[in-house]
């Protein structure tokens, strides 16, 4: 508990939290009014209403990384481990706190999307009561949590905030989808990558009316139905934790 | 009590702290000399086990860094006052690090006043200057009130006032039978708070030795004497029982005054073309025990080491 104390003192006093959950509401519940505002022709759908949730999670990944790069950076990490000399036990402690926080942003900013929505088209069906809808607005928070255990994983490797952050981002936002481009094994090597998992968990086993891609996230293409690619996606961030952890006590501070 | 075991360590191909051993003895402040370079702050992150040596050991009171539990209890440490995140305030910086070893929060309070921060203790610490910096590092390894504590280069970049602080408060902390040390790359500094030192260069132990005794070492007065008929000269010192060195073209005397050595050479009827009292300076000393082992040379010395006049052709 002392541990979790230390790094949740340590996250919120500084300013990177605050910001980062305004600029994640903001790209996602703006996404969010801006599609229920201006898309007319086609009623809202509470999976349309989650079209900007990538967007936040590319906030909260880079959020998560400089939590851990900024203490390389600033050398409070040797601080740190002067004062916790088990490694273990702080990292853990503080991807635990950064998962939470991140998990309660995804939340906020699921829900806050579906409210906005609503708000604007007060005529759509948004009731949420299909799994689908369910994982499509709570999964958010469990797909940003574990993503942000990936970031911390791989802040904790790097080391540097724009060497890890821009690998995450070119990863997430382009190695996944270009896979798909290499012949004949592509889109099978693409159906095993942990993103496009966690994709499926929030927007696979699609929606049941085949909604069109401009009325949600687009659907994934994985090798396991939702929640196995929810479990796949976890063990990557287990398994990218237990490196990183391997690694900091191996390492010089 | 700190004590080092054969510790060694190995960056790449250079090795930065060579086969060091050496005792930190408790109530004592502790001087650890050597040029920039030599090793100083690798050894003092190896004692708070940032970096794991290469070969040996360093125990503080038999126990491994590693294996302390609450360690701010213990050993306090100040290695870089730049260790803080700017956009913290000085009393979160604290804060945490006392919920880190369960220190009250009152410490807090307690070690801000004692360094005199308490007015810019929510200020946040990327707006402190070197000194206020140095002033928050200093709290910070009080924090835990710990019996050991370790300052790399406190004076590094200060300012006389800061400099005569941070003096005075280690002074203080050894009144109150704490162990410091201490280290610094300027004898002139060391010789005025350090009572042991602990001298390495190249990552090797050059000394060991209480400070009086290196500086008595240090700033022992020669008499430079050339003359024609030196052997006569030394013969004669000799049998008077001063310590004769030879130079090349004349002999350095210590143990006699000038007026004796010369008092002595009319009395035998020896010529004196020269007679000059030397008197060495605390860091001619450090230079010659260290000279060898100063990392960088400058070219400017007349020295020029081998290997880069043989690197040249």
């Amino acid at each position: 508990m002392t541990l979790l104390a230390v790094e949740r003192i340590k996250l919120f006093t500084t300013r990177s939290p605050l910001w980062c959950t305004l600029a994640a509401v903001a790209v996602t519940v703006g996404f969010a009014a801006l599609i229920a505002g201006v898309d007319s022709d086609s009623p809202a759908t509470v999976a349309s209403s989650q079209f900007g949730a990538n967007f936040g999670l590319m906030v909260i990944m880079v959020m998560a990384t400089l939590a851990i790069t900024t203490e390389y950076r600033f050398g409070t990490i040797r601080a740190t481990f002067q004062a916790i000399p088990n490694r273990t036990g702080t990292l853990l402690a503080k991807t635990t706190v950064v998962a939470l926080f991140a998990g309660v942003i995804g939340e906020v900013v699921a829900f806050g999307s579906l409210a906005i929505t609503k708000l604007l088209q007060s005529s759509a069906d948004l009731a949420v009561n299909t799994a689908f809808e369910w994982r499509a607005v709570a999964g958010v928070g469990l797909v940003y949590a574990l993503s942000a255990v990936i970031a911390v994983a791989v802040g904790t490797l790097i080391r540097h905030s724009a060497g890890a952050v821009s690998l995450l981002l070119i990863y997430s936002l382009l190695v996944e989808s270009l896979v798909a481009l290499i012949p004949n094994v592509g889109v099978d090597i693409q159906k095993w990558m942990p993103f496009q998992m966690a994709n499926m968990f929030i927007a696979g086993d699609p929606d049941p009316t085949g909604r069109a891609i401009t009325e949600g996230p687009p659907p994934a293409a994985a090798g396991l139905g939702p929640w196995g690619a929810l479990a796949y996606f976890a063990g990557f961030a287990v398994v990218m934790l237990g490196i990183a952890l391997f690694t900091a006590n191996k390492r010089d501070a | 009590m700190i004590e080092a075991v054969g510790l060694s360590k190995r960056y790449g191909k250079t090795l930065a702290v060579d086969n060091l051993s050496f005792t930190v003895q408790p109530g004592r402040v502790t001087g650890f000399l050597g040029p920039n370079g030599a090793g100083k702050s690798t050894t003092m992150r190896m004692i708070l086990g940032l970096d794991a040596p290469t070969g040996g050991d360093v125990r503080i009171d038999g126990q491994k860094y590693r294996q302390l539990h609450q360690p701010l209890r213990k050993i306090g440490a100040l290695l870089d006052a730049k260790w803080v995140h700017p956009n913290r305030s000085a009393r979160a910086h604290l804060r945490w690090l006392a919920k880190s070893n369960k220190l009250p929060a009152s410490r807090v309070d307690d070690v801000l006043e004692l360094v005199g921060l308490t007015d810019v203790a929510n200020r946040r610490a990327g707006g402190f200057s070197l000194g206020m910096s140095q002033r928050l590092g200093i709290a910070a390894a009080l924090l835990g009130d710990p019996e050991v504590l370790l300052f790399d280069e406190p004076v590094n970049g200060l300012d006389p006032e800061g400099i005569l602080w941070i003096r005075r408060f280690m002074h203080r902390l050894a009144d109150e039978g704490r162990t410091v040390f201490v280290s610094s790359h300027l004898l002139s500094e060391m010789a005025l708070t350090a009572q042991e030192l602990v001298v390495i260069g190249r990552g090797k132990l050059i000394a060991q030795c209480s400070t009086e005794e290196f500086v008595a070492q240090a700033t022992e007065s020669t008499v430079l004497v050339r003359s024609p008929q030196l052997a006569l000269l030394r013969s004669a010192l000799g049998q008077q029982g001063a310590t004769v060195r030879d130079e090349s073209d004349s002999l350095v005397v210590s143990g006699m005054e000038t007026a004796d050595i010369g008092e002595l050479a009319a009395a035998k009827g020896i010529v004196l073309h020269e007679l000059s009292p030397q008197r060495g300076s605390l860091e001619e000393a450090f230079i010659q025990l260290t000279g060898d082992s100063v990392e960088y040379h400058a070219a400017v010395t007349d020295a020029v080491p081998a290997d880069l006049i043989t690197a040249g052709k």
